[in-house]
């Protein structure tokens, strides 16, 4: 038998006698002859644990990993330091086998590891609710414009055309097939243009939803924006980089309502894509219009502090068809490491990560346009990511680096058009020396 | 440490850190002169400020405040709570692996590309569907896709008048929500006297405007639907698709497929029956399977082998649209293929007997003392309606009273067709043992309601905190430490 199983033979045939039948294929004879499946299922009969090591060690070196090449990708995921505290915490057993914690008085472990997070998510945007956690910040950002809709019933919605395109694409998904949609406000220079949004603001417009820091990396000035869209009786949503929260200002003191965003670089790896999870947090206002789990504190009979799954009210397990969001789960593990990157980052840590971060990448956009080969496309202030324009095709130079084992950046052309545009991002993990080496192999790479 | 009770906040204390950076020997920027102070936060957020042996010990201490898989037996009926292998975790930490951008060119992610076209073929066979699609990040996202798949499809055929989906009264709650989130309407039908779909009420309920039927085949009360060629018939007959909710497919691998029963879609719950860690409520995986003339509406780019290696296949001509960013939930993914090689085409077959085997032997063994509404065989799980000589304890009062005995308790109140529902699923991962030391806990927990019925009123007494009061939780809620 498989070592993940324990029957034996004589326990089989014991367990099938108290069942009152003689074979284990009985256990199936309800099922119409013609849809048993005869036949064998076409992958190989199961490998020993060495195998497996042999199989997935060897692709896991067919990858170039970041640790490999020096990375500047950014666009939505981002390489952050991750302490060596929290994949140590993930892999206790009692967090990582543990289900959705439905019984709360052997699940307090999960529910206060969701409120600490919850807290932190609060004390990070200046506002006064968040659940436990979404899928992704691109599904955070369409949820947070569905509360919007439960809210004021507008079936339009306005969002920077600086938002991150994964980000829009899952937007436009969700929408489209409630039969809702949004419109893109036109950016000047790379940030919002004010004017252009006043012309589009009336009443069927349900939520503003600005991106700051921008797909671009340029810090939007949203609180300029807030009574315009509050006086049209629309919802205002940030997208906020949770890291970026260490130094700007916060949704909360902007005036907006919601406030949604990618929590990856919250301790979570790059695992190519996922998982990652979307945090969510608003007013106390919208509180009851929450997406998916909420913990709240409470007592136990014997009036000790303990905490449950709260306002379960609005959840498809007792709403059904009406409930807020058809979400079951939350992203619970990520979530953990989210709460465990806050507390041991801390106050100081997220402020100092965060300033690593524009320092490192404001001395590699001056180091590259030092010779006046690549040029900044904006001339605004950017947080860990910018926008540089190349003498060659973009496209091109990223070809001629990945020689070099540079990722360099990400080629702007499916989003602005222009050939010659590309993105770069620095997180505090980069090194004087890597960005040194980086600039003079992005020079080479132009003259060559 | 059972009196450990404090916070992450009730440790900070000004000045205290629990991380380090490196020098970045660059220039400091002035925040101010760059980005002007209107747009600076004025007040730090309130973080903790602890040390690192501080965070350690506080989320040690949490980690016991819990009940997991790897303790002891959780039956949760629909939520497949099996055995993790170790394994998994150990290939998903390396960090060739880990440290992959997602937006990476193609030659440098052929390992990963690997991993997700393995995983796409071997899902297709075990589901007999045409196409898969990974991008979905856990059952329902992925029932959400599959409904917006249906949906664009009749759009596609100049049905839109086609805007009901039926669903039987049987059903995971999120079924109705996420039809409701496709932007259908949404018709319940009550199942008949032996727990299955009434075929009489599926035959009313079905007309021109049926877009879909939804369905979990074995269902919720762990029977299979013996009639699915004739509801497929029904369905398909008036011009409608038949949606599979793979929650319940531990039943089924090898033995069935949802391909050959009729369904034109499905997703697939790898973090159930591909046993990867639920995670405390998450991060899950949600793929979707589809048949052939679905296969143009899935909601990403599926794997592709050619010449020059993997790669993603191009958008799908009328894509329902992406439903989360970059490719899904990697990490997941990996595990799950992981267990796929490991117990290869025929441990899952295996798998599945000995679920079905565990889940009947429960049953045949707990009837005299339970109400076993329905009598005939069942598949991987079993829905018992409370005790026999209640005695006024209800099935909350049992599944309390279980912790005392140190079992996880079952699923209880769903589904919502059974009164004082106990859904039991054990998996096949648990020992004859495990499963007699469950069966005696039950029956002396039956005995108990008869002889000292305050013993199951006053349940839990031996877990860190007793019952918990909800309703204040509800009313007056408290969500952050503030």
């Amino acid at each position: 038998m498989h070592p993940y199983l324990a029957h034996t033979q004589e326990e089989i045939k014991e367990m099938l006698e108290r069942i009152g039948l003689e074979n284990i294929e009985d256990l199936f004879s309800d099922i119409p002859s013609e849809i048993l499946f005869k036949e064998k299922l076409d992958f190989p009969v199961g490998k020993s644990e060495l195998e497996i090591r042999d199989i997935l060690y060897k692709l896991a070196s067919e990858n170039k990993s970041t640790l490999e090449y020096t990375s500047f990708l950014g666009g939505g995921a981002y390489d952050h330091y991750i302490p060596a505290i929290i994949p140590q915490l993930l892999l206790r057993q009692e967090f990582y086998t543990a289900y959705t914690p439905y019984q709360p008085e052997i699940s307090q472990g999960t529910l206060q590891a969701i409120f600490e997070y919850q807290s932190m998510i609060c004390e990070l945007t200046g506002l006064q609710a968040s659940n436990a956690s979404l899928y992704d910040g691109a599904t955070a950002a369409a949820e947070a414009l569905f509360m919007a809709y439960e809210a004021n019933k507008r079936k339009t919605f306005i969002i920077n055309d600086t938002v991150n395109p994964e980000t829009k694409k899952v937007i436009k998904t969700y929408l489209d097939f409630k039969g809702l949609s949004y419109v893109e406000a036109k950016s000047k220079d790379g940030l919002l243009d004010i004017d252009n949004l006043k012309e589009m603001l009336d009443s069927e417009v349900g939520a503003v939803l600005v991106q700051s820091p921008n797909y671009y990396g340029l810090v939007e000035d949203v609180e300029a924006i807030a009574d315009l869209v509050h006086k049209n009786k629309s919802l205002l949503v940030q997208s906020a980089d949770p890291i970026s929260l260490g130094l700007f200002k916060t949704p909360g003191e902007i005036g907006a309502d919601i406030a949604v965003g990618e929590g990856q670089v919250l301790g979570n790896t790059l695992n190519f894509g996922g998982p990652y999870l979307g945090y969510i947090a608003c007013t106390k206002k919208l509180m009851r219009k929450l997406p998916g789990r909420i913990v709240g504190k409470t007592e136990d009979l014997d009036g000790k502090r303990g905490f449950v799954l709260t306002l379960q009210a609005r959840e498809q397990h007792i709403r059904r068809e009406r409930a807020t969001s058809n979400i079951t789960s939350n992203q619970a593990l990520c979530a953990l490491a989210a709460n465990i990157y806050m507390a041991v980052m801390g106050k100081q840590g997220i402020q100092d990560v965060a300033k690593q971060c524009v320092d490192l990448s404001y001395y590699t956009a001056k180091a590259l346009t030092a010779n006046n080969n690549f040029k900044m496309k904006y001339n605004t202030p950017f947080f860990r990511e910018f926008v540089i324009e190349t003498p060659i095709k973009a496209a091109d130079l990223l070809e001629k680096m990945l020689e070099k084992k540079f990722y360099a950046g990400i080629d702007l052309e499916p989003y602005t058009g222009s050939e010659n545009e590309l993105m770069i991002a620095v997180t505090e993990k980069m090194t004087k020396e890597k960005i040194d080496c980086f600039v003079k192999e992005m020079e080479a790479c132009i003259n060559e | 440490m059972n009196n450990y009770n404090a916070l992450i906040i009730d440790h900070s204390r000004p000045g205290r850190r629990g991380y380090t950076l490196r020098n970045t020997e660059v220039d400091q920027i002035d925040l101010s002169e760059v980005f002007g102070s209107d747009l600076l936060r004025k007040e730090s957020a309130e973080l903790p400020e602890v040390s690192e042996p501080e965070v350690v010990r506080h989320f040690t201490n949490l980690s016991k405040k819990n009940f997991a898989v790897d303790e002891g037996m959780y039956p949760l009926g629909s939520c497949t709570m099996k055995y993790n292998p170790k394994i998994n975790e150990e290939v998903a930490a390396l960090a060739g692996f880990n440290n992959v951008h997602p937006l990476q060119p193609m030659s440098t992610v052929q390992g990963s590309l690997e991993v997700m076209y393995g995983l796409q073929n071997a899902l297709k066979s075990i589901s007999g569907m045409d196409q898969v699609s990974l991008l979905p990040s856990a059952g329902s996202q992925g029932e959400l896709a599959g409904l917006m798949i249906i949906k664009a499809y009749l759009r596609e055929n100049n049905q839109q008048y086609r805007n009901k989906i039926i669903i039987p009264d049987s059903s995971h709650g999120t079924n109705p929500a996420s039809a409701t989130m496709a932007g259908f309407e949404t018709i319940t039908i009550p199942s008949n006297e032996n727990g299955t779909v009434d075929l009489q009420a599926l035959k009313d309920a079905v007309g021109e405007d049926t877009a879909g039927f939804m369905l979990t085949n074995p269902n919720t009360l762990g029977l299979f639907e013996t009639d699915i060629l004739e509801i497929a018939e029904i369905v398909h007959g008036v011009g409608g698709l038949l949606y599979y909710d793979g929650a319940n497919m531990n039943a089924n691998l090898g033995i069935t497929r949802p391909g050959d029963m009729g369904f034109d879609v499905l997703h697939y719950n790898l973090h159930k029956t591909f046993a990867t860690p639920h995670g405390g409520g998450g991060p899950g995986s949600g793929p979707i399977g589809v048949k052939e003339k679905l296969v143009d509406f899935l909601p990403g780019h599926y794997i592709e082998k050619t010449d020059d290696g993997y790669t993603f296949s191009d958008n799908p001509k009328h894509t329902i649209g992406k439903v989360r960013s970059f490719h899904g939930n990697f990490g997941v993914m990996l595990k799950a293929y992981s267990y796929i090689l490991s117990m290869g085409s025929d441990g899952l077959v295996s798998a599945s007997q000995l679920a079905v085997l565990n889940a009947n032997y429960l049953k045949e063994s707990l009837k005299e003392d339970y109400v076993l509404p329905i009598k005939s065989v069942c598949k991987h799980e079993f829905v018992l309606s409370g005790l026999i000589e209640a005695n006024g304890a209800s099935t909350l009062d049992i599944a309390k009273r279980m912790m005392d005995y140190g079992y996880h308790p079952m699923t209880i109140y769903f589904p919502l067709i059974v009164e004082e529902a106990m859904m039991i699923e054990p998996t096949e991962t648990e020992t004859k043992e495990t499963l007699d030391g469950f069966i005696i806990a039950l029956k002396e927990i039956a005995e108990e309601a008869k002889t000292s019925p305050e013993k199951l009123k006053e349940a839990p007494i031996s877990t860190l905190v007793r019952r918990l009061d909800e309703v204040t939780a509800a009313r007056k809620p408290i969500l952050t430490w503030k």
